[in-house]
């Protein structure tokens, strides 16, 4: 177990170290990201105006901008790029070899790749973020109460969780198809609508918001986001966590047994 | 002790089939023709504790399924193997521990990292004590020469030194079988005979089991006691190289050169004349011969000096090679039944 620890750690140290290569294309990349905050609030301003009306389904337009922010932050936790067609790319080149031959475990090595990947994301994305909220505080009903919070910390947790587990089952699908950009394309586009991070799902007509709850995705970007604006509490929220952590688990199962079958039938199709 | 030993080794691809063109890629979206390809056909094989071992053959032959499946990235269609006692397809991380498989160039190391890192990782995958880690790698990059790059990122390397530094993530943790992939290619000269060398330094000391494939009979010659040639997935020969060229060279390189300027033009009669550079001529002789040429060679002409030799290697292997296609061929065109 201890063993198993170090390693873990030089992995993450090592991942760490290579990501800070590119700082200069990372650094860009994470400041391009708030452009569309502008937009958005420039988009939900004039949608208000041409309405007529305060409130769209219940939400201001502060709630509005309040709640796009937060799915901002949710997104930082839950959003994986680059991590199935990375897969798909190691299957392709045959570079997955690697994890056949040596002693290493691929999901805790894409697992630690991830958080480190993360972990350089908040260090560049930190500063622009705060300055962001800092600037738009007036928008936020102000801060939840402690317990809230602690749920709100809890759900950005498991959503990373989730997305990076929904999304390497994804890549392993690469086993069979070599090429996974369509259905990548096809996922973005679902976590797109069903996830929050275009609009507040509860905006949406009664048979929708039935679909959207039998769906992993809204946990991704509209739970946490609801947790934190106290649109969901007490049993609600316990609830909505421990169907979270569900859908976590059955990722991992799911990403576990399609690695295994993966690697079985690379290694049976000529490796 | 056996350190590998394989039974009845079989492995088929099912590749799909196209034809050429674009309308033959439109038809094949709705129905694909499957070929299969038996690259490796039943092979036995025995290699002992501290064997270096060649497997020759041309293209396409196997020897890279063989080695692959041997480390245990393909699992096999039929029939058995154990190395060091284990399977190697059940992938057991206490099999995974003891060898190591070098296949091209970027395999082990970080691309973007200097290999200093990549090395430390290793370090903690297989699980090596730290101070016998710090002997080791110090030990091998002295001999490989390459302790100066230990700090560059491995996209700046040279080619060499990237297969040196891929040798090195390979030995770190002293496997007990190595299998090695074409280690030299694409090397110049200078290259190569370092990295030979080095193997067989680190072969005598340290014993180990190692299986090569090259193309390069000069990595062989200077290698490995025990040649496999491997010709269309079946072994076709186990053994020295000297074997294979007593077995498949009927022939013998009479090297001469004349004491004066005028060359005879009768040379023609002890065999192939393979070229004449005044004052000196190569003539390919029967070996059965050879003896009878020397004292008729001597005894016509005055010759300044003389030697005999065996055909390039190369040259045998590539005639040896023809010889079993068109055995195979044989074989197959009489299994044939006649209707």
């Amino acid at each position: 177990m201890y063993a198993r620890a170090q390693t873990w750690w030089i992995i993450l140290k090592i991942c760490l170290e290579e990501r800070l290569v590119y700082r200069g294309d990372f650094a860009l990349g994470t400041l391009m990201r708030f452009l569309p905050i502008v937009t958005q609030i420039f988009l939900w301003t004039a949608v208000f105006a041409s309405a007529g009306s305060v409130s769209i389904a219940g939400y201001s337009l502060e709630d509005i901008i309040a709640y796009y922010l937060l799915t901002m932050l949710t997104r930082a936790f839950s959003s994986m790029p680059g991590l199935a067609s990375g897969i798909a790319r190691q299957v392709r080149d045959g570079e997955i070899k690697k994890f056949l031959i040596q002693p290493i475990d691929l999901m805790s090595y894409l697992l630690l790749s991830r958080i480190a990947h993360k972990l350089v994301y908040y260090l560049v994305a930190a500063g622009p973020f705060a300055l962001v909220y800092y600037i738009c505080r007036s928008y936020f009903p102000g801060w939840p109460a402690p317990e809230v919070f602690a749920a709100f910390l809890l759900s950005l947790v498991l959503a990373f969780m989730l997305g990076f587990f929904l999304e390497a089952s994804m890549g392993m699908i690469a086993f069979w198809f070599l090429e996974v950009t369509s259905l990548l394309f096809v996922y973005m586009l679902f976590t797109f609508f069903f996830s929050g991070h275009m609009f507040p799902l509860d905006m949406l007509p009664d048979f929708w918001k039935g679909v959207v709850d039998f769906l992993p995705f809204k946990f991704l970007a509209y739970f946490p986001a609801a947790v934190f604006l106290g649109k969901i509490e007490g049993d609600a929220l316990v609830q909505g966590l421990m169907i979270q952590a569900g859908w976590v688990l059955f990722f991992i199962v799911s990403c576990r047994y399609l690695m295994r079958a993966g690697f079985n039938r690379y290694s049976g199709f000529g490796g | 002790m056996n350190a590998i030993k394989v039974r009845g080794l079989q492995k088929s691809y099912r590749v799909y089939q196209k034809n050429e063109g674009l309308w033959a890629s439109l038809t094949g979206l709705f129905n694909r023709e499957y070929r299969d390809v038996d690259a490796v056909k039943g092979i036995d094989l025995d290699v002992d504790q501290g064997e270096f071992v060649a497997f020759l053959g041309p293209n396409g032959a196997g020897k890279t399924t063989t080695l692959k499946l041997l480390s245990g990235v393909i699992t096999p269609t039929d029939g058995e193997a154990h190395v060091l006692g284990h399977v190697p397809w059940k992938r057991e991380n206490e099999y995974r521990r003891r060898f190591a498989l070098v296949m091209g160039q970027k395999n082990q190391l970080w691309w973007d990292l200097p290999a200093q890192e990549s090395f430390r990782l290793h370090q903690k995958i297989y699980r090596i004590d730290p101070a016998e880690f710090i002997r080791t790698r110090d030990e091998l990059v002295d001999l490989l020469d390459v302790r100066h790059a230990l700090g560059r990122p491995v996209r700046e390397l040279s080619l060499g030194e990237r297969m040196k530094m891929e040798l090195t993530a390979a030995l770190l943790h002293s496997p007990e079988v190595l299998f090695l992939d074409e280690p030299t290619i694409g090397l110049d000269v200078i290259a190569q005979h370092n990295i030979q060398k080095f193997l067989k330094h680190y072969q005598e000391e340290r014993k180990i089991t190692i299986l090569l494939t090259s193309h390069y009979m000069k990595d062989v010659a200077a290698l490995c006691q025990r040649v496999v040639i491997i010709a269309q997935g079946e072994i076709v020969h186990d053994g020295s190289l000297d074997d294979i060229v007593d077995r498949f060279s009927g022939h013998k390189v009479l090297s001469l050169q004349f004491a004066d300027e005028r060359m005879p033009s009768d040379l023609a009669r002890y065999g192939e004349v393979l070229e004449v550079v005044a004052p000196k001529a190569k003539i390919r002789v029967e070996r059965s011969s050879i003896a009878e040429v020397l004292s008729s060679v001597l005894s016509s002409y005055s010759i300044e000096d003389i030697s005999v030799e065996d055909p390039p290697l190369e040259e045998v292997i590539a005639d040896m090679f023809k010889l079993t296609a068109k055995q195979q061929a044989e074989e197959k065109a009489s299994q044939v039944p006649i209707p």
